[in-house]
């Protein structure tokens, strides 16, 4: 079978866009969308299950499949401009590629994404990973104008388009932001860029968790809103005891303002981090889980952080967490079991809380899903979104128990 | 249409919410944009979630086509049905279901007004951010339908940042909820895909919306320029220098002078080419800091004359004539083509010039009142609507200045949806692939294709979808 596959691929695309996996899957490498178009309508008609791969560095390409397609051959910065703060680029760009290229235009995508520095820019839009930033910038949905995809059978689609304010046509770009491939490949994104801004403050406070979410609170209170204010556990911030981190960037003087009000309100011990020093501490608390085996988030409010910091401690661990002590969200890593997933999804759906598997190795997210069980009505407009885009069902994604 | 449906229908909702008679109906005939009109067979206006969930489920069985609507403030032709299909009106639903300061959420039925909400959040320093000039009026169920903006968008962003979650109504008449408090989903992201579906998907019964606190502090500045160019280039300016204002609003001097001739006057400077709004919110000593940088840059930008204002008397002196400008274009002439398209923020005064020349080709009046900050222009050109082929000359212009738009790759809209008014020019938009893909999306939530049917995507221009998507 494999050896059929290579032999078509290869005819297709041409030798050097074909290899194999380390297990032996055959891979391919398209370099443009017209290319990622002719290798899904080839799988179409063979029949062939195929998994989605960026890196391999966040969600493992491990997926059961006759074809691994990667999307590293999509590896161009198709425009940047700098005057309209909008870029188009290939979504096998690197984010830290991307992130030096832009930043030498005085730009950035306010994007702090958990994972490796390298992670494509696909990775980090399909699987929705945001970091601290999202509560001061936005979800990761804020920052895509508009995409190209190309669907399970071949075919391709260009929603949205390349300027900031957009309603023509339906915005089917939501689907494909955290929709773990299972409505098509993307292949070009047009993002959002904001201007690098001129200044850039951290302040962190040590301290028993409980008195961090209480100086949260009387900074929302107080209508203080510093654009990422993040609690980290001990593990994460490689410290003694929780953190609560909050980042001020903008304009010099409207920094210094903001900074000066956290000062005023919260009533914490802060250390104010110089350049290298904030640098470093923000490099270490987003890349803190690479090492962990799964990663899921929970979508709770702020005032609910408590309880779901608890809930999470007594069923997983307190290893590895983040959560957005202004905007609320939650990230957890470590290594899990199926049942305590199950067991945490079904405990915070009771409390309106939703849990996303954003990565783990097949086994688990084939059982778990990454959405797990859809609320009454969804489950039969998904499965139709994704016979849409996916007719012969060729992707292989774990989007939820049925997947199982 | 059937007297029995209606007979029907006012069984549901009490004869007296049942509209059939043509006068009672000519009210519905057009939304905010006089281009486009069309009368509707029934509308009926249910005042109850209970009596909505029966009247669609009735018009499921009878297979009748529907479309929903708000205000009527929509500016697309979005919310006009035709002689065979029932207006669904929901302005009766105007309950605020919940309002949670803690958690900063608010519950909503669709026809709550935009501006009550914020109204309802005020004592607990909170408010609704996303302000469409129709904010008094248009309800919340139709910012939903069309992911509607305003000014204050360029910071906070549009309806579909502000939508946490969403109780639907399919045309089947099956409830879904999608979404959650948080905004993160149990499954994929159906909010952002139903938030700006135009009504086609299903009707939001329940929406779950985010609320901000109230800037401690806000700032207006206002600007005169002796050209668009300079005024353009001064927003780039305030930009590019990582200063995100609250709202940068332009308008052009035709609009300045209509604003000032009006009750509406604002005491603009009506000799400027260009007259810029710049709004600054957020701490106090943020605020202060920012609003020094930005009247440094305008300046240095040719500015002629700045205006401060700090208190709420003196900043709603200065938004009222943008606010109203609208209303005082409306005096000029008899009827006013308030028109919506969207360029990357560095084509905006060529475009403005481009715009000019097709209003002088067309022998038309314009004038210009735009959301500067992110390229969203909004052209209006005053006619007289009893005048056939002046009419015609309209539409001729809104045809040139769209292709305009897209040639710089730019967007046909921006905020006010595609309606009736915008549907000839998605093909030039999106290819046959695409377009058939969304037409595929929406058979998922509407396999008849009987909310508001006719609208948004043009079927000729989709290619047939293989599966799933084909009607």
């Amino acid at each position: 079978m494999s050896h059929d596959v290579l032999d078509r691929l290869r005819n297709l695309l041409g030798a050097a866009a074909v290899s194999r996996d380390p297990d032996g899957v055959p891979r391919a490498v398209p370099d443009s969308t017209d290319a990622v178009a002719a290798t899904l309508r080839l799988a179409e008609a063979s029949a062939w299950r195929v998994r989605l791969e960026g890196h391999g560095s966040w969600v493992p390409a491990d997926a059961p499949a006759d074809l691994a397609l990667t999307t590293r051959g999509l590896d161009r910065l198709v425009t940047v401009q700098p005057a309209d703060l909008v870029a188009t680029v290939e979504a096998g760009v690197s984010m830290d590629v991307l992130q030096r290229r832009l930043a030498a235009e005085g730009m950035w995508l306010a994007i702090d994404f958990p994972g490796r520095p390298e992670r494509t820019v696909g990775s980090v839009v399909a699987t929705a990973t945001g970091g601290a930033l999202r509560a001061g910038f936005g979800p990761v949905r804020d920052h895509i104008l508009g995409c190209t995809a190309v669907t399970g059978d071949g075919r391709v689609v260009r929603p949205g388009g390349t300027v900031v304010k957009n309603v023509a046509g339906y915005d089917l770009t939501k689907l494909q932001v955290g929709g773990f491939g299972a409505f098509g490949v993307l292949t070009t994104l047009h993002l959002r860029l904001r201007a690098l801004p001129t200044a850039d403050v951290t302040l962190v406070a040590r301290a028993p968790r409980d008195h961090l979410t209480s100086a949260a609170r009387d900074l929302a209170d107080a209508g203080v809103q510093p654009q990422a204010l993040e609690l980290l556990s001990p593990a994460v911030a490689a410290d003694s005891d929780w953190i609560l981190a909050a980042r001020c960037l903008g304009s010099e003087g409207g920094v210094a303002g903001d900074i000066a009000r956290i000062l005023d309100v919260a009533d914490l011990a802060w250390s104010r981090l110089d350049a290298d020093g904030a640098h470093a501490f923000w490099h270490l608390v987003t890349h803190a889980g690479s090492g962990a085996g799964m990663t899921i988030r929970l979508g709770v409010l702020a005032p609910g952080l408590d309880e779901l910091l608890d809930l999470v401690g007594q069923h997983l661990d307190e290893g590895l967490i983040w959560a957005g002590a202004s905007q609320g969200g939650m990230r957890w890593a470590g290594d899990a079991t199926a049942d305590a997933l199950r067991t945490l999804r079904r405990l915070a759906a009771e409390r309106e809380v939703p849990l996303t598997l954003e990565r783990a190795p097949w086994p688990l997210r084939q059982v778990v899903g990454h959405f797990g069980a859809y609320r009454e009505g969804v489950g039969p407009l998904v499965a139709q979104l994704r016979e849409i885009f996916d007719p012969g069902g060729r992707l292989v994604v774990a989007m939820d128990e049925a997947d199982a | 249409m059937s007297e029995a449906l209606a007979a029907e229908l006012g069984r549901i909702v009490g004869p007296r919410w049942v509209r059939a008679r043509p006068a009672e109906l000519t009210v519905y005939e057009a939304d905010g944009l006089p281009t486009h009109a069309s009368r509707p067979a029934l509308a009926v206006l249910p005042g109850t979630r209970q009596e909505l969930i029966e009247v669609i489920r009735l018009l499921h069985l009878a297979s009748v086509p529907f479309v929903a609507r708000g205000a009527g403030t929509g500016l697309s032709g979005g919310a006009l049905a035709g002689n065979d299909a029932v207006l669904v009106v929901l302005t009766r639903l105007n309950r605020i279901l919940r309002l949670d300061p803690e958690r900063r959420r608010a519950v909503v039925e669709p026809g709550v007004v935009n501006a009550r909400l914020s109204e309802a959040a005020l004592p607990h320093g909170l408010h609704y951010a996303p302000d469409p000039s129709s904010q008094s009026a248009c309800t919340l169920g139709g910012n939903v339908a069309e992911n509607a903006g305003g000014p204050h968008c360029l910071k906070y962003g549009v309806t579909t940042n502000h939508v946490a979650a969403l109780e639907i109504l399919l045309p089947n008449a099956d409830l879904v909820r999608i979404g959650s408090s948080s905004g993160d989903a149990w499954g994929p992201d159906l909010v952002g895909l139903f938030v700006g579906s135009e009504g086609m998907f299903g009707i939001a019964t329940e929406i779950t919306l985010r609320l901000e606190p109230l800037p401690a502090a806000v700032r207006t500045l206002l600007a005169a320029f002796p050209s668009i160019r300079a005024a353009s280039e001064a927003v780039s300016a305030i930009i590019a220098g990582g200063i995100v204002p609250a709202a940068m609003e332009m308008m052009d001097q035709a609009c300045v002078r209509a604003v000032e001739a009006s009750i509406y006057a604002a005491g603009y400077p009506v000799e400027a080419a260009a007259v810029l709004l710049v709004e600054l919110d957020g701490t106090a000593e943020a605020v202060a800091a920012e609003a020094g940088e930005v009247d440094a840059l305008l300046r240095s930008h040719q500015a002629t004359e700045i205006r401060t204002a700090s208190t709420a008397a003196e900043r709603a002196k200065l938004w009222q004539g943008r606010k109203k400008a609208f209303g005082a274009m409306g005096r000029i002439s008899p009827d006013l083509a308030v028109q919506d398209a969207v360029v990357p923020r560095s084509a905006l005064p060529d475009i403005l010039d481009r715009v000019a020349a097709i209003a002088a080709h067309y022998r038309l009046a314009v004038a210009n009142v735009f959301h500067a900050g992110d390229g969203n222009l909004h052209p209006n050109i005053s006619f007289d609507g009893r005048d056939p082929g002046m009419v015609a000359r309209v539409r001729a212009a809104n045809h040139d200045i769209m292709h305009a738009c897209l040639a710089v790759g730019g967007s046909i809209t921006g905020e006010h949806g595609v309606g009736s008014d915008k549907l000839a020019y998605m093909p030039d938009a999106f290819d046959a692939d695409t377009l058939g893909a969304m037409r595929a999306v929406r058979h998922a939530f509407d396999p008849g294709a009987r909310a508001n049917p006719g609208k948004v995507i043009p079927y000729h221009a989709c290619r047939e979808w293989r599966r799933g998507g084909t009607v």
